[in-house]
């Protein structure tokens, strides 16, 4: 009687499994979520980046320019997407970060290659990612010596074993690469995604759970004021979250801050109302906490493995950066790392905080309408 | 406005294929402690939802305090206290501060005030700093009367308040309800218990989302036709195999030491019982009949045929 029982084990599992298949939710999640991680982890993925987007600063068009553009590019590392006219509107490109990198040839480099003075190639990197441009550097390093060797010949063939030109690289915004840099302003976007829908989605399913929300809705409270009311304490609860983060960074990791603190709260308000909608969208979804929680993990697994805070953005397939496009934390990112590394202003900022917005109006627009039903 | 505190007309509420409450009627006059009774899952308490704005009915029309149910329901809010089923308050919270709380969304003029009132009114004082999770069923009960009695309504809408809470806290709960009744509150409650529905000024029962009848309790008894005999002695559980096979007694029920036996054909179910009038050990006697045994026919009957 009192021994360990078969049959009770028997009965306690088959009710577990029964519970299990009634929650729809769960059910759907325990076979979802290794196979969206399968997706991500095998397909997207990939640590070792190439063909990140790159900018020729070329004034002139010779044979050996042309050796050496064509070696960077078969290093299969670099895209030349643009060939900009001056070095002002390389780095522009540079700073706004359509481009990962700028290969700047100086204008004498053929004569002074034919004179055999070794003449520098300017390399210059985005390096606010480390991980990105880590690879690709090192490819270009080992890439002189054999990258003219057939325009080299004859008595142009270098006299030694030496390599006839050589790369000066600049990683501009991180010049040391400390990964913390690149880590740190991405950490307080992962911290508010986790911590803002959560928070929100159990909140309000909370009410409900507990029955409370009869009450409330019993009494002359307006949606509005319920559902701004269960948000705006969460706001501050983010702010504060910015401020450890920052503060952190700052002190223990010497994370710079290049841009205005202002703009960067700024933005941080629009990203924490990003994600409060989804939390209230989940919320009205969601039957009872376990699911709220659920919803919010499901959200999250993609914003950290997409949205470049793990893993390079540029070292995604087409289909997965746009899917990283959809999630609030990939454009908070750019922000974050643009306003503190890069000391980006209001205009450089721009770009990347209306699709925050945009994707507020179109998340809002769908969870009030959810969250309207469930009232009635 | 009229005397009429509630007065709605053929409403009715679906969820999905099942409709839940199926025109319902009411008349419920100024002062009433009315009683609202009927099966679980009889529609009582989305009857109640409807009345006090939280649901809108699906057709049928009416006002609530003279307010359209319809279209006006933030002015219902506004006068109604509705007891839920459930403890809605947070447990979280004290019970002051769930009082303050209610005070403040209600936009009352001096909450600390009003919330003093009412924390004395229900001898909450000396408990106001408990957290209302650590209350047992009856103080909770208490505490969600007096959040409900904040605002002054005209109204209170109770749902099932009273279960799971001991017969002593009932009966002061009740006692509490006909001193507001003698005040001018109309009280609307719904129950199970047979002691509560005799202690309301009138009552309605409804089934399968159908109301079958309203009146007062005497009027009920009265309405329903039933005939009732007491019996008393040795030998009852015997006895009460017997009669189950004795159509004319629809109802036997033991009760305590003796054994209830009615039904609605009393000339029928006093010949039914001769055999047994003579058996040595037992007395057989007229009984009344009570509420209990007119709500059992109604859901026998109803229990039977449903929609």
């Amino acid at each position: 009687m009192n021994g360990f029982s078969w049959r009770r084990l028997r009965a306690m599992v088959r009710k577990e499994f029964v519970q299990v298949s009634r929650d729809r939710l769960t059910f759907a999640m325990m076979i979802g979520v290794p196979m969206i991680q399968l997706a991500l982890f095998g397909f997207a993925i990939n640590s070792d980046p190439k063909h990140l987007p790159t900018a020729v600063l070329g004034a002139e068009q010779t044979e050996f320019t042309r050796s050496l553009v064509a070696a960077v590019r078969a290093s299969g590392y670099f895209d030349i997407r643009a060939t900009p006219a001056s070095a002002d509107e390389a780095f522009e490109l540079l700073h706004r970060g359509d481009v990962q990198f700028v290969i700047a040839i100086p204008p004498d480099f053929s004569q002074r290659l034919v004179r055999g003075e070794t003449p520098a190639v300017l390399l210059e990197a985005d390096a606010s990612d480390p991980a990105a441009t880590g690879n690709a550097v090192a490819a270009l390093s080992v890439l002189t010596s054999g990258a003219l060797r057939h325009d080299l010949k004859g008595v142009l063939a270098p006299q030694q074993a030496a390599a006839p030109f050589e790369w000066r690289i600049h990683r501009r915004y991180n010049p040391d690469g400390i990964t913390q840099y690149n880590i740190v302003p991405g950490l307080m976007g992962v911290i508010l995604t986790m911590t803002m829908i959560m928070m929100t989605a159990l909140a309000m399913t909370r009410e409900l759970e507990r029955g409370t929300m009869e009450n409330l809705l019993a009494m002359p409270l307006r949606p509005a004021e319920i559902m701004i009311g269960k948000i705006l304490p969460y706001v501050l609860v983010g702010y504060v979250q910015v401020a450890v983060t920052l503060l952190g960074g700052h002190f223990i990791f010497g994370v710079p801050m290049v841009g205005s603190l202002w703009l960067l709260l700024a933005c941080v308000l629009v990203f924490i109302v990003a994600n409060l909608t989804v939390g209230i969208t989940f919320s009205s979804l969601a039957r009872n906490q376990t699911q709220a929680m659920q919803m919010s993990f499901f959200f999250f697994l993609p914003s950290i493995l997409l949205s470049g805070f793990m893993f390079p953005y540029r070292g995604m397939p087409v289909w997965a950066q746009w899917l990283g496009e959809l999630l609030p934390l990939t454009h908070f990112l750019r922000l974050v790392r643009g306003i503190l590394l890069k000391g980006y202003g209001a205009g450089e900022a721009w770009p990347h905080l209306w699709p925050l917005l945009l994707f507020i109006i179109v998340v809002m627009t769908v969870g009030l309408q959810r969250f309207r039903r469930t009232l009635d | 406005m009229s005397d009429r505190v509630i007065d709605v007309e053929g409403v009715s509420k679906s969820f999905g294929a099942k409709r839940v409450v199926d025109k319902l009627s009411l008349q419920v006059q100024r002062g009433e402690i009315f009683g609202f009774l009927g099966p679980n899952g009889s529609g009582k308490t989305t009857s109640i939802r409807m009345l006090c704005g939280l649901l809108t009915p699906d057709e049928g029309q009416g006002t609530c305090l003279g307010y359209d149910i319809r279209t006006q329901s933030a002015a219902i809010k506004s006068e109604v206290g509705y007891m839920t089923q459930r403890f809605s308050f947070y447990e979280d919270l004290s019970i002051r501060e769930n009082l303050e709380f209610v005070a403040s969304i209600y936009q009352l003029v001096n909450t600390r005030e009003a919330v003093d009132a009412a924390l004395q009114n229900l001898g909450l004082q000396d408990r106001q700093r408990q957290l209302a999770g650590a209350l047992s069923g009856g103080w909770k009960q208490r505490m969600a009367l007096a959040a409900c009695l904040l605002h002054r309504p005209k109204l209170l809408l109770l749902d099932e308040p009273t279960a799971g809470v001991d017969p002593k806290a009932r009966r002061d709960f009740w006692a509490e309800l006909h001193r507001l009744a003698a005040e001018g509150i109309t009280v609307l409650v719904s129950t199970h218990y047979m002691d509560e529905a005799e202690r309301c000024t009138r009552l309605a029962y409804i089934a399968y989302g159908k109301l079958l009848v309203q009146g007062t309790p005497e009027e009920l008894v009265a309405g329903s036709g039933l005939s009732n005999w007491t019996v008393t002695g040795n030998g009852l559980a015997e006895l009460q195999n017997e009669l189950a096979h004795t159509a004319a007694a629809e109802q036997v029920v033991p009760f305590g030491s003796s054994l209830h036996v009615s039904g609605t054909d009393g000339a029928a179910l006093e010949h039914a019982l001769q055999p047994y009038f003579a058996r040595s050990g037992i007395r057989w006697e007229r009984g009344d009949v009570r509420l209990e045994d007119v709500f059992i026919h109604l859901m026998r009957d109803t229990a039977d045929a449903p929609p």
